[in-house]
């Protein structure tokens, strides 16, 4: 496996961001159709399928990450959002397409290939193991060891460090099992746990859908600060709120297929939930034959 | 009024006995019941056994016994616990055993091969045997109890066809005996006692000293320091008491730790080094825990599985040549009986957990031990055959219904 061993620092922390970066709008996100000029997609995919069985989930994908920008990965449930990130991060294995990641074609055959890329997930059905504990779920599959054996002070260490840094409050003690944690709390764990290493690009599937108030707003400050360092951020998320405050472009998946994938100053509210119920809103979206022939 | 915990409280705390002990009684009614049951048990036991049998049931010479009685068992225990982490079951561990006790003797009395090798092929049939279950259960993905179900009719057919009808292949080989019927010089019994309390001292210590000053979460220096001395002074009684003159008459001296305690003494600081301190006994949990996760975190699971079974049916094949050592031959039957059925109840008596992902190298060893009490004290009672096997059987479902009545608790608690 490549060197992607946590690094310090690998968290933005809150002070690196200019106090007047303000909202995502006064930031000059890249207007138009058009993505910003000449800079290479982090990651792009073209012409994804994948089926399970007999059930074609995804059509022809075309996504494309570029550094610095979030993207909200928007669709009705059963859409295909999460099997897309699935196949991204080489839980599934794809039926057909090409993934280039900085440009470089890739085959993506298992999580670790997605790991060794730079490529962090934050699944929706939480990838932790209850019985173990934080500490012990951060590093699972890349613990630091001395020789052979594992060095549990230096990953303690470094697992609160990351926690203090997200500003996670509520966690009574970093060697308490998973299993004692409340949903947001291991929510939480799970981001962290993304964050821990140097990646290029974080794919959050629902993060904020089990959390508080205060949880949900780290999380969404978290979003942009990753963003803001250069990283490449996925964002699936049913709330359109959050959705509008973060994004920098925004994919609508209508059946399994790319509706529209657009620059969020573009379109209104209005128009992206035609895109997720209906696949098209007025110019935007699938044609009206194929919209209708996924009926 | 007090807040709950917050920031890492508990982990900047200073942590004084009251609020260890405390923390203990919050686990233990979450469900985390640890060597609890084991202990009380074991207590329990001897002092059931000590008042019908005052003047056999502690004599040195049963003690001794006792010991080398539960040393097959605790070895295919200590096997199995690395199956039974992952949630998976291996009915056939008895009778590999007893095949691979069945290759020794025969390559020992037909083929007049010297111990070692015989006593490495047992092993390696042993590897095998878990090599093949392993790929049933984790390749072609057949459950592992109807694998290992299957494995327990074909494998006595091996040890049959090896021994022949009926028969016994007598084990004579003086090293082979010597493992579960001859004794460490007296000295050496005390050093290796010493030894391993030092050890284990050592690295507890310095674990806490360690914690203390890079300011992680420790437990409290009087915990340690009482777990040692709890340790240093069961490990250095057991030495007295096997040190003692066992011999039945006034004539000669029998005296010291078995051999045989000295392999387990190995195979449990091995076992235990593997699962609480290497990544891959780390992953062994994290699979009995939740596969799929492990999976996400790029874990190849599938040759973490077959892996277990490989070393559950190699110490299978330890704990058979330590069967046929005590007994000084193997037999069609070996394998076939009780074994299984107490190396799994030693398991779960010792805390480990049939669901997966819970258990420790020691559990065997406790287990192990409240096995061959069981075992033992019946036989000095003279028990029919009836009445064992109705015990046996009562205390397995017993310590299942203890680890799954404790899971509920700890999902219920929120463990
Ligand atoms: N492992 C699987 N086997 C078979 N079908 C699957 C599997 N995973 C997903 N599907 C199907 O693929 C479709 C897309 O599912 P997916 O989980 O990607 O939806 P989603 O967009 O993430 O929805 P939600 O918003 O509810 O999370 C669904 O119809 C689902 O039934
Ligand atoms: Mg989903």
């Amino acid at each position: 496996m490549a060197d992607h061993g946590p690094v310090d620092g690998g968290i933005p922390a809150d002070d690196d961001i200019p106090a007047e970066s303000g909202t995502p709008a006064e930031r000059g996100t890249p207007g138009g159709g058009t993505p910003p000029g000449g800079e290479t997609p982090v990651l792009r995919i073209t012409g994804l399928n994948k089926s399970f069985g007999a059930v074609h989930v995804l059509h022809d994908v075309d996504f494309t990450l570029r550094p610095g920008q979030v993207t909200a990965l928007v669709g009705d449930n059963g859409a295909g959002k999460s099997t897309l990130i699935k196949c991204i991060a080489g839980i599934h294995p794809i039926d057909s397409g090409t993934i280039e990641f900085e440009g470089r074609q890739v085959s993506i055959s298992g999580p670790r290939d997605a790991a060794a890329l730079g490529i962090e997930v934050v699944y929706q059905d939480l990838a932790l193991a209850d019985n173990l504990d934080i500490v012990q779920n951060m590093f699972l599959g890349r613990e630091r060891t001395k020789g052979v054996v594992l060095d549990e002070d230096s990953m303690e260490q470094a697992a609160r460090e990351t926690l203090a840094r997200l500003s996670v409050r509520t966690v009574k003690s970093v060697r308490q099992q998973v299993a004692s944690l409340s949903g947001g709390q291991r929510q939480t764990v799970a981001i962290a746990k993304a964050a821990l290493w140097e990646s290029k690009v974080v794919i959050l599937d629902e993060p904020t859908a089990a959390l508080g108030v205060a949880q949900t707003r780290q999380v969404l400050d978290l979003v942009r600060r990753l963003a803001d360092t250069g990283h490449s951020v996925v964002l699936i998320s049913h709330n359109m709120n959050d959705v509008f405050e973060v994004a920098d472009r925004i994919t609508a998946l209508y059946l399994g297929r790319v509706a529209a994938d657009v620059a969020r100053a573009e379109v209104t509210h209005g128009q992206v939930v035609e895109l997720i119920t209906a696949g098209r809103s007025g110019e935007l979206g699938l044609a009206p034959v194929t919209a209708a022939e996924n009926l | 009024m007090k807040l709950a915990d917050s920031d890492f409280a508990a982990d900047r705390r200073a942590h004084d006995v009251g609020s260890a002990v405390r923390d203990y009684l919050t686990r233990l009614r979450g469900g985390e019941l640890g060597a609890l049951p084991a202990l009380l048990g074991m207590g329990g036991l001897i002092l059931l056994f000590w008042i019908l049998r005052p003047e056999t049931f502690l004599s040195s010479q049963n003690i001794a016994n006792l010991f080398t009685q539960a040393l097959p068992v605790t070895i295919l225990a200590m096997g199995l616990i690395f199956v039974l982490l992952l949630g998976e079951i291996d009915l056939s561990a008895g009778v590999t055993g007893g095949v691979c006790a069945a290759v020794m003797a025969k390559l020992m009395v037909d083929a007049e091969q010297p111990w070692y090798v015989a006593v490495l092929a047992a092993l390696a049939t042993g590897l095998v045997i878990g090599g093949a279950i392993g790929w049933l259960v984790s390749v072609i993905r057949i459950p592992s109890f109807v694998v290992t179900l299957a494995l327990f009719l074909g494998l006595q057919g091996v040890t049959l066809r090896l021994i022949g009808e009926g028969g016994t292949v007598p084990v004579r080989d003086d090293v082979v005996v010597a493992l579960a019927n001859k004794n460490m010089p007296i000295w050496a019994g005390w050093l290796l006692a010493v030894v391993c309390t030092a050890g284990y001292a050592a690295v507890q210590l310095g674990r806490w000293r360690r914690q203390h000053q890079r300011n992680l979460a420790a437990r409290p220096i009087q915990l340690v320091v009482g777990q040692v001395a709890v340790v240093g002074a069961a490990l250095l009684f057991g030495t007295f008491l096997l040190s003692r003159d066992r011999a039945p008459s006034p004539l000669i001296t029998v005296a010291g730790v078995p051999w045989g305690v000295l392999l387990v003494a190995v195979l449990f600081i091995i076992a235990s080094f593997v699962l609480s301190r290497t990544p891959y006994g780390r992953h062994l949990y994290a699979v009995g825990g939740n596969a799929e996760a492990a999976r996400r975190a790029g874990i190849n699971v599938t040759r973490l599985r077959m892996s277990v079974f490989m070393i559950a049916s190699t110490l299978a094949a330890v704990s058979g040549i330590v069967a046929a050592s005590r007994l000084n031959s193997v037999a069609t039957a070996s394998g076939g009986g009780n074994e299984l059925l107490f190396a799994v109840g030693a398991a779960v008596i010792g805390g480990t957990s049939l669901f997966g992902g819970k258990g420790k190298a020691r559990d065997a060893i406790l287990g192990g031990l409240v096995v061959s009490i069981i075992a033992n004290g019946l036989g000095l009672l003279g028990a029919k055959a009836y009445l064992n096997m109705l015990i046996t059987g009562g205390v397995l479902l017993l310590a299942a219904s203890i680890d799954a009545l404790a899971r509920r608790q700890r999902s219920a608690s929120g463990r």
